[in-house]
């Protein structure tokens, strides 16, 4: 009895362990390295020293201000864009699905069987100049006729959302999933019209599957480079490209390391902001 | 270097399950070897012999035969700074790699020389080194090749879609590196991520000298390409993936590696590989074996092997790049397999060509990152 009370209380703990173990192996250390790294001074030809260089943070703040503002527009417009079609798309199947609903969700789901890179090559192929999408695109005059889509916004843009609409999708189709249906019957009776119902109760209630949704596309995309690389020009490359260039290339590991922590900050804030705003009980910081 | 990307055309798709294959298709298990008896060669995509049937490379089933040695190629290498990244932690800590030999461009093959990072070869073991070309024989980050004998060398200059450049510029053909800033290509050019090959080439369209690039020069470079960045006449900066966008038709001029090309026609015979007449880039890579590899001998004799015309013949018919073993040599064997190689300019150039290559000045390592710096931020990164 006292053996399995003992027992008892330290199961919580022991459940935690795995994860908690697995978080301080992979995730705080090496965050406690990048940090220490990020104050480095020096050069990889004559080493790095530790002198708690602060201003690491701001140089590369200033000097890539461009491509750190690319990121979060591009990161923002792609995960409006697949809100914009991941809402319909998980209400439809919600509401609408019927027997059919496993199998759109299914559907829905498919294309991440496929790996990242082979989805993003394969818009290459779509989106090329002698490919169909910017054929019929010039065959109706709404791109000149020696436009193009690769390198360009758009290309980098929509293919970004295309790579991260199934995690806007699934969280919305849960909690519209979950909404008790006498309420939306409740507001009919009490003769309230489709969009008033809508807005009025199914929305609010979908709420925190729309901010998880939101959350779960935004952070992603604003750090992505492979879109940018493989649909991009030199003028739509993001922070996450100039982050491999730092550490790759320039071999400038303390700068690549600060500007990692920068873009952790501001996605931090970005995000607790978001959450204070939109203030859901189901999700909080 | 320089891997062709799988694509859906047929042939490069061949290629790309061959070379897939070529790894699991490797005759006999560990069992059947030593312990020692194994060889860790870590290779670029692409980049040696494979029968398409069978998937497996003739070369490196004739070494495994012949000495019992059993090769672990592995085509890890998509990109110099990206491998360096990989083993640079482990020889910093003076650990082995689990590699005995591996393929890096000469100015990276410098890099890993200059920090004492690879091990020196034992020329007891491989006479055949004698076969390699004279001009390769002695280079400036290696003298006398006491620590890297070439795997293949090769162009950069200019691949262009002829049909593509009448139509928008009505040239007949290209001539100079100066063509590739035409207005009438404005977006369909690209350029190379390697900062060597880009700015090299872009210095001899401005009368500069690669071979003494100062950071003057390169500053001159990248002040010259940048109006044709913001203006979006250059479309991208690429690895490899600019071989598939030419080959569709997407990019009519591009700054071109030469076996790419080559290789590249039989796909579109519209391409065309530009010799310009103000020169062009040329480059090697290098085969090193790395610090406290566990199979240097074998390493040794796998480089010998490959240093017989024959077996280097056999290569060269299927990857269109320049041997480096002396090309009478190897002509002699060449003409066994197909006969037309042996005129191929690509493959064997003349004197007359080699007059006009250019090697990129070897820099330290001060002078890289600052090269790097002004090429990153030309190149958006």
């Amino acid at each position: 009895m006292n053996l399995a009370g003992g027992l008892r209380r330290w199961i919580p703990y022991l459940l935690l362990a795995p994860g908690l173990v697995w978080l301080i192996l992979f995730f705080v250390i090496p965050l406690f390295t990048l940090g220490e790294v990020s104050l480095k001074e020096g050069s990889f030809a004559k080493g790095f020293q530790q002198t708690f260089h602060w201003q690491n943070f701001s140089d590369t703040l200033s000097e890539y201000g461009e491509q750190f503002l690319r990121s979060f527009q591009y990161g923002g417009l792609a995960t409006l864009l697949a809100l914009m079609i991941g809402y319909p798309l998980a209400y439809a199947i919600a509401f609408r699905g019927g027997r059919f609903k496993n199998l759109l969700l299914f559907l829905a789901v498919l294309p991440f069987f496929t790996t990242y890179l082979i989805r993003t090559l394969a818009w290459q192929t779509l989106l090329a100049d002698q490919g169909p999408v910017v054929g019929i695109l010039r065959t109706f005059h709404i791109l000149p006729p020696t436009g193009f889509l690769l390198s360009t916004p758009i290309a980098v843009i929509s293919s970004i959302m295309y790579n991260f609409l199934p995690f806007m999708v699934l969280p919305i189709y849960v909690s519209l999933e979950k909404i008790d249906r006498r309420l939306v019957q409740a507001a009919q009776d009490l003769y309230a019209t489709t969009s008033r119902t809508f807005l009025k109760v199914i929305l609010p209630l979908s709420l925190p599957g729309v901010v998880a949704g939101t959350l779960l596309t935004f952070i992603p995309a604003v750090g992505d480079f492979v879109n940018a690389k493989l649909l991009g020009g030199p003028r739509d490359l993001m922070i996450g490209n100039v982050i491999q260039s730092l550490f790759l290339v320039r071999l400038d590991y303390p700068a690549a390391a600060a500007l990692s922590f920068v873009l952790m900050a501001f996605i931090l804030v970005g995000v607790m902001l978001y959450v204070r705003v939109l203030g859901t009980e189901d999700i909080q910081v | 270097m320089r891997p062709l990307r799988t694509t859906l055309n047929r042939r490069r798709f061949l290629k790309a399950a061959a070379a897939t294959g070529a790894l699991a298709a490797m005759p006999g298990g560990s069992w059947m070897y030593g312990q020692d008896n194994v060889l860790n060669f870590s290779n670029w995509p692409f980049y040696i012999d494979v029968d398409d049937e069978t998937g497996v490379s003739p070369t490196l089933a004739d070494f495994e035969a012949e000495f019992g040695i059993r090769v672990n190629y592995v085509e890890e290498i998509p990109d110099n700074d990206e491998f360096f990244a990989i083993i640079a932690p482990l020889l910093e800590r003076g650990e082995d790699t689990g590699r005995d030999l591996i393929v890096l461009t000469d100015w990276m093959a410098s890099r890993l020389i200059r920090r004492g990072w690879v091990e020196e070869l034992n020329k007891a073991n491989m006479p055949n080194w004698e076969n390699m070309r004279a001009d390769l024989k002695s280079v400036a980050f290696d003298p006398g090749r006491r620590f890297s004998l070439v795997w293949q060398s090769g162009f950069t200059a200019l691949g262009y879609n002829k049909v593509l450049v009448k139509e928008l510029t009505g040239k007949d053909q290209l001539t100079s590196v100066n063509d590739i800033f035409d207005p009438g290509l404005k977006g369909r050019v690209t350029m190379l991520t390697e900062m060597r090959d880009t700015l090299g080439l872009t210095m001899l369209a401005l009368g500069l000298d690669p071979q003494n690039a100062t950071l003057a020069d390169a500053q001159a470079a990248v002040d010259h390409l940048k109006g044709f960045v913001d203006s979006g006449h250059i479309r991208a900066f690429t690895d490899n993936s600019y071989a598939d966008d030419l080959a569709v038709g997407n990019v009519v001029a591009a700054y071109a590696w030469s076996g790419d090309v080559i290789q590249l026609q039989l796909d579109n015979p519209d391409l065309e590989f530009l010799f310009p007449q103000e020169g062009f880039m040329q480059w090697s890579d290098n085969m090193m074996i790395p610090l406290r590899a566990q199979h240097k001998a074998n390493a040794e004799t796998f480089m010998n092997f490959y240093y017989r015309p024959a077996i280097q013949a056999q290569v060269e018919a299927y990857v269109n790049y320049i041997p480096p073993v002396d090309h009478e040599l190897v002509k002699a064997e060449i003409a066994a397999i197909d006969d037309s190689l042996v005129g191929n300019p690509l493959i064997f150039p003349n004197a007359a060509d080699l007059a006009k290559a250019n090697v990129f000045r070897p820099l330290d390592d001060a002078e890289e990152e600052e090269f790097n710096a002004l090429f990153q931020d030309l190149i958006g990164v």
